[in-house]
């Protein structure tokens, strides 16, 4: 019996490690991820991914991940946008998807979040009206693009 | 019973492997759950292993993105407490066109909510990095600029300042171990209105924590260094001459000389040694600001700095 045990653990427990080192699935720790074309700030956005959706990623490259959508979707995700532990409770997704425990999660999902700033909102704690005005001031990858080419600087493109 | 040991010791050799491929995090939970699927270990010591692994002291390494993009948007609110947003559309437009086609070449170009820039209406010569990646730009600092290139310096030391999460570090542990405490306690995910209250007096405090660091205690010198030394790197990468960052530290060294001990002079190394730490890491000759890059800061800065 116990012969027989030992291989069997190796033959899961060996291809279940080779399995996360190249297909491993990461948190997006970003509120508004954009998976690129290319490895690269500025390539062009073939998809995007909610804080706390999990992705498909194969073996990082110079800081960049190639990810795989729940539909199948190809791209790439900067590793500062993911996160191998969880970073969020989602609804809808179960801890055997995540290969997390509940605990975690819970744990991740709650703190100083939303909450904590309706809270500090609402008693007047705090004023949020320009940090709101900050928040709405993004760039998008084109007008990057042009900046710096108008700019005469080199690349362009990372 | 020998078969048992048998099991326990094959199950440690199968983690051990797995391990060496998935990193280690979990594992704690991985191997209570595979010893109570096994037989190995009954329900309570698998329990006691959870717990274990739980109680692993959290620091602000355990902060995810989301809780430093909330602590770094109370920070800057309790920052334009002290020192007013300055309301220029288009100098506060090109800021965030200057700084955000910098972030994108730092070595963490994602955030939970990115990048943005604001111009603060203070003649004290500052700047000040919120988690997550609100910098504040004064007025007087901008005087310290005379071209693109300067201000891309300083808006590089900030970025840096963010990529090492330089801001999360200055809160007290006390005060993330209460915080944690409270989450883990309660189980579900909204929290009791108890709970809730003193989370938020610990966020309140840790708030505080950065806002003290940031406003007049400033970073430790190791720190500013590294920031020093990131921003050289950043500018490289980004295009932008290095030694933009020494020609800025001079002007902001004579400035700050006339201004006496505002701003700056309290919370960072002199100038002067900060020019001496980063001068051998620098090429000695390089271009001066491009024509194009020059014309379109004066354009955008003219009404702030006009009224100078």
């Amino acid at each position: 019996m116990k012969k027989r045990v030992l291989p069997l653990l190796f033959a899961i427990a060996v291809p279940i490690g080779v399995g996360i080192a190249f297909a491993a699935p990461m948190s997006v720790q970003v509120r508004n991820g954009k998976v690129r074309a290319t490895a690269s700030q500025l390539g062009k956005t073939v998809a995007t991914v909610d804080y706390g959706d999990v992705v498909e990623t194969g073996v990082v490259q110079s800081g960049w991940y190639p990810v795989t959508m729940p539909d199948g979707t190809k791209g790439w995700l900067h590793e500062s946008a993911l996160s191998k532990k969880p970073v969020a409770m989602r609804t809808g997704t179960s801890d055997v998807e995540t290969g997390v425990s509940s605990d975690e999660v819970a744990l991740a999902g709650k703190g100083f979040n939303e909450q904590v700033e309706a809270k500090l909102r609402a008693e007047g704690t705090l004023d949020y009206t320009w940090v709101d005005r900050m928040a709405a001031l993004e760039v998008g990858a084109e007008q990057i693009v042009e900046f710096r080419r108008q700019g005469n600087l080199p690349g362009g493109a990372l | 019973m020998k078969a048992r040991h048998w099991l326990a010791a094959s199950i440690g050799v199968g983690l051990s492997a797995a391990l060496l491929f998935c990193g280690c995090e979990g594992m704690g939970e991985v191997g209570a759950e595979l010893g109570r699927a096994t037989g190995v270990l009954t329900n309570s010591e698998a329990e006691s292993v959870k717990r274990g692994a739980a109680a692993v002291e959290k620091s602000w390494q355990d902060l995810t993105p989301e809780q430093e993009y909330y602590i770094g948007r109370a920070v800057a609110a309790r920052v334009f407490e002290t020192y007013r947003p300055l309301d220029q559309p288009q100098a506060n437009a090109y800021l965030n066109l200057l700084g955000q086609s910098l972030a994108v070449f730092s070595e963490r170009p994602e955030t939970f909510g990115g990048y943005r820039f604001l111009l603060l209406d203070s003649d004290e010569v500052n700047a000040f990095a919120a988690p997550g990646g609100l910098i504040l730009v004064t007025h007087g600092m901008l005087r310290c600029c005379e071209n693109e290139d300067e201000l891309a310096a300083v808006l590089a030391h900030e970025i840096c300042h963010i990529q090492a999460k330089h801001g999360l570090r200055a809160i007290k542990q006390s005060r993330l171990t209460e915080a944690f405490t409270i989450i883990a306690a309660e189980s579900a995910k909204q929290l009791g209105s108890e709970e809730l209250a003193s989370l938020t007096r610990e966020f309140e405090s840790s708030v505080g924590d950065v806002v003290m660091t940031l406003t007049t205690s400033g970073y430790s010198r190791t720190q500013e260094r590294d920031a020093d030394a990131a921003a050289v790197r950043l500018l490289k990468r980004a295009g932008y001459p290095e030694a933009a960052i020494l020609t800025m530290l001079k002007r902001m060294d004579e400035r700050l000389a006339t201004a006496g001990g505002l701003g700056f002079a309290k919370t960072h190394p002199s100038a002067s040694s900060r020019i001496d730490a980063l001068k051998p890491t620098i090429p000695t000759a390089q271009a001066a600001s491009d024509a194009v890059r020059q014309q379109r800061f004066a354009k955008a800065m003219q009404p702030v700095l006009a009224g100078q």
